[in-house]
């Protein structure tokens, strides 16, 4: 299954990857931003070099989904610089903010199929609208996608008809369409069996190696990233507040990471919500001695 | 007391400037789509497509819809026309009451509740499910592949479904009053002929569903698109789509039918 | 759905829309009128009052239709109505002492111009003005001059 399927090398040429090797695939530089005045990230500092895999972990709502809408270009910095091979996106033209989307792909949450076309047309669907391939060729590169998740018999099912683990699969197929080389994956492993789980951990492992590509995971689950990353950020509250490989990051001695990676109840992320003081509230104050 | 006046005051300011604020939206969103729209002529096929989905599928309770309205429209005006003795009027009543108003409404009211609807709703829940997002992200522009198909084929298709409900509720007419209450089959052509005005009455008809398709393809668009995303979002949005349809067609009726008809 | 069958579907559509169309022109409409209409030649008459007469209304002879009412207009020297005439070529034969007179089709129907040919050998000419005319029956005068009659020696103005 994880035969790696020959690559027909698309965009940009081999020198300019060459050329820009040294320099970080993405790079954020004091990164701001936020709706009016509430704030989502604050000061973001990070870097993803060519070739890794790197997670970004963190609770719900710290600001990890829009760490990748900010790099996809769809939202922009309100400060700060969000560098993606050697371009600030935030200061691209469309046609640019284009043409650099088209060497990313990305895997949304759930899969975010195009529920009116098949499994088929949903792969082949970058390919007819972002290249000028004839359909036979199309055919045969979506036979190569699909097979590469391991989905070329269900290539004719509707959407409608796979299951949440299938689904993802398929979207992993249509975000490496074009051959990208930063592939993003937004909560990869949410709501999936633990076959599908597995499945899905160790195609991004293999397609990363297999396309060349460089990979940012964004996920709160642990376990399962921690056996494919390279390099982990962990963030709360717009910040991060950890940073390092498998082994120093769950060595770290950081209160928040501590409660994070081992699972603690009750730690820097305190079990209540703010509120008023327990015995005050139920009126029990004033019976004190 | 002073303060809940002044809190309804405030309310009804708020509602106002919020509508504003909306229609500001929506305008510059109608603007977004006709800029966008140069993919729609380079592959047709697209809006083809969309006429399929809302065109040909609203076309049975369109035909269905405008066979019957004639065919009221003939039993009603024949009680009244009776009584003055010009039956052979009924022609005239039922084709000048179908070409000037009730084809281009009614069908338009339909088409919103059929057609317009379900364009919300598919656009809601594509954005609930990240769907354009993706499409984003693919450096595929949503507004160019998704909305302007959709806003075209609903543009062109309202006057179409429009013209078969006025020729099929004439027809209507035609079996009720010819065929079932015996008027004259030929003063019932031949004063409707007489009296109803290509230029007048069919092309001006005809320019009113066209506005009518702008009104109901662009509200339903721009719900879908505006929707928040979610199921209850969505559900509001297709409501809402159906609602202020309603009332745009009615209102612009008005307009167009005191621009048009003010000589006659 | 398969392409061709949603192609089929959309032609049948669109062909349907067009034959609708073509039935509110033809059937309807006016637009055969317009289409069949061969040459035509004008004439005007002028009338002290119009009555309900509007553009478009028919012109008759003898019951049949030959032209149409092109256009109103008013005369403010003679203080009188000035209506064109759209007569068909093919009846172009009328003499010049042709009456026309503007007749209503039933109680309440429309009204239209009625021309009785008279028996000058010299035609009516394209632009040629007819000169026997007669007003337009007011239901209003009628009541009226009914009114007056009956009210017998009282005169009433």
């Amino acid at each position: 299954m994880s035969s790696a399927p020959p690559v027909p090398s698309l965009p940009p040429a081999p020198a300019a990857r060459a050329a820009a090797h040294a320099e970080p695939l993405v790079a954020f530089r004091g990164v701001s931003f936020g709706y009016g005045r509430r704030m989502i990230l604050e000061g973001l500092d990070l870097e993803v070099p060519r070739g890794q895999v790197v997670s970004i972990m963190g609770g719900s709502g710290c600001g990890k989904t829009t760490l990748l809408r900010l790099i996809g270009g769809a939202v922009k910095a309100s400060s700060g610089s969000v560098r993606v091979a050697g371009q600030a996106v935030e200061t691209l033209r469309r046609d640019d903010l284009y043409r650099l989307r088209r060497r990313m792909g990305m895997l949304f949450q759930f899969g975010a199929l195009f529920t009116d076309l098949s499994v088929f047309d949903n792969v082949a669907f970058p390919m007819r609208e972002r290249t000028d391939l004839p359909e036979p060729v199309i055919r045969d590169l979506v036979l190569l996608k699909l097979h590469a998740v391991g989905l070329r018999g269900a290539a004719r099912l509707m959407p409608n008809e796979l299951s949440g683990g299938m689904a993802r699969r398929v979207a992993l197929a249509r975000a490496i369409a074009l051959d990208p080389e930063l592939i993003m994956y937004d909560e990869p492993f949410t709501g999936l069996d633990p076959i599908s789980l597995a499945v899905i951990s160790n195609l991004i492992r293999t397609l990363n190696v297999a396309l060349g590509a460089t990979s940012i995971v964004v996920t709160h689950d642990v376990r399962e990233s921690m056996r494919i990353l390279d390099y982990c950020y962990l963030m709360a509250e717009g910040r991060i507040v950890a940073r390092g490989t498998p082994d120093e990051i769950l060595a770290s001695d950081q209160p928040y990471a501590r409660q994070f990676f081992h699972g603690g109840i009750d730690g820097a992320v305190p079990f209540h919500y703010p509120g008023a003081d327990y015995r005050t509230e139920l009126g029990l104050a004033g019976h004190d001695r | 007391m002073i303060d809940r006046g002044l809190l309804t005051v405030r309310g009804a300011g708020r509602s106002t400037i919020d509508g504003v604020l909306r229609l500001g939206y929506a305008t510059r969103f109608l603007w977004l789509t006709l800029t966008h729209s140069l993919t729609c002529l380079q592959r047709p096929r697209l809006v083809v497509r969309e006429i399929y989905f809302s065109g040909v599928l609203s076309l049975v309770i369109v035909l269905v819809s405008g066979l019957f309205v004639g065919m009221v429209l003939a039993l009603q005006g024949y009680q009244t026309l009776r009584t003055y003795g010009s039956e052979s009027a009924l022609g005239v009543l039922v084709a000048l009451s179908l070409l000037r108003e009730l084809g281009p409404v009614i069908s338009a009211l339909l088409f919103a509740s059929r057609a317009g609807s379900a364009v919300t709703a598919e656009i809601g829940l594509m954005k609930a499910t990240e769907q354009l997002r993706a499409m984003e992200m693919m450096a595929v522009d949503p507004v160019a592949r998704v909305i302007a198909p959709r806003f075209w084929a609903g543009v062109l298709s309202l006057p179409v479904l429009s013209a078969m409900f006025t020729a099929i509720g004439i027809y209507g007419g035609y079996l009720i009053g010819v065929v079932l209450l015996g008027v004259d089959e030929g003063s019932f052509w031949s004063q409707m002929q007489n009296s109803v005005d290509f230029r007048e009455d069919v092309v001006n008809g005809m320019i009113k569903s066209l506005v009518f398709g702008v009104a109901v393809a662009w509200i339903a668009v721009f719900e879908g698109y505006d929707a928040p995303p979610t199921a209850e979002g969505v559900s509001g949005a297709t409501t809402r789509t159906v609602v202020t349809s309603a009332l745009a067609i009615l209102f612009l009726d008005y307009i167009l039918t005191s621009l048009m008809f003010r000589g006659a | 759905m398969e392409r061709s069958t949603l192609d089929v579907w959309v032609g049948i559509f669109v062909v349907g829309g067009l034959v609708a169309l073509l039935v509110l022109a033809l059937k309807v409409g006016n637009a055969g009128d317009m289409l069949r209409a061969g040459p035509t030649y004008t004439l005007t008459a002028t009338f002290e009052n119009i009555g309900g007469l509007k553009p478009r209304a028919p012109v008759k002879s003898s019951g049949v239709t030959v032209g149409r009412v092109a256009s109103i207009d008013y005369d403010p020297e003679a203080f009188v109505a000035v209506v064109t005439l759209r007569i068909d070529r093919r009846y172009a034969r009328f003499p010049r002492d042709t009456f026309a007179t503007i007749y209503t089709s039933g109680l309440l129907g429309e009204q239209y111009v009625g021309l009785a040919p008279g028996g000058d050998d010299r035609l009516l000419a394209d632009g040629d003005r007819i000169t026997k005319t007669q007003k337009a029956v007011v239901l209003e005068d009628l009541i009226g001059q009914f009114l007056t009659s009956r009210a017998g020696e009282t005169p009433q103005k």
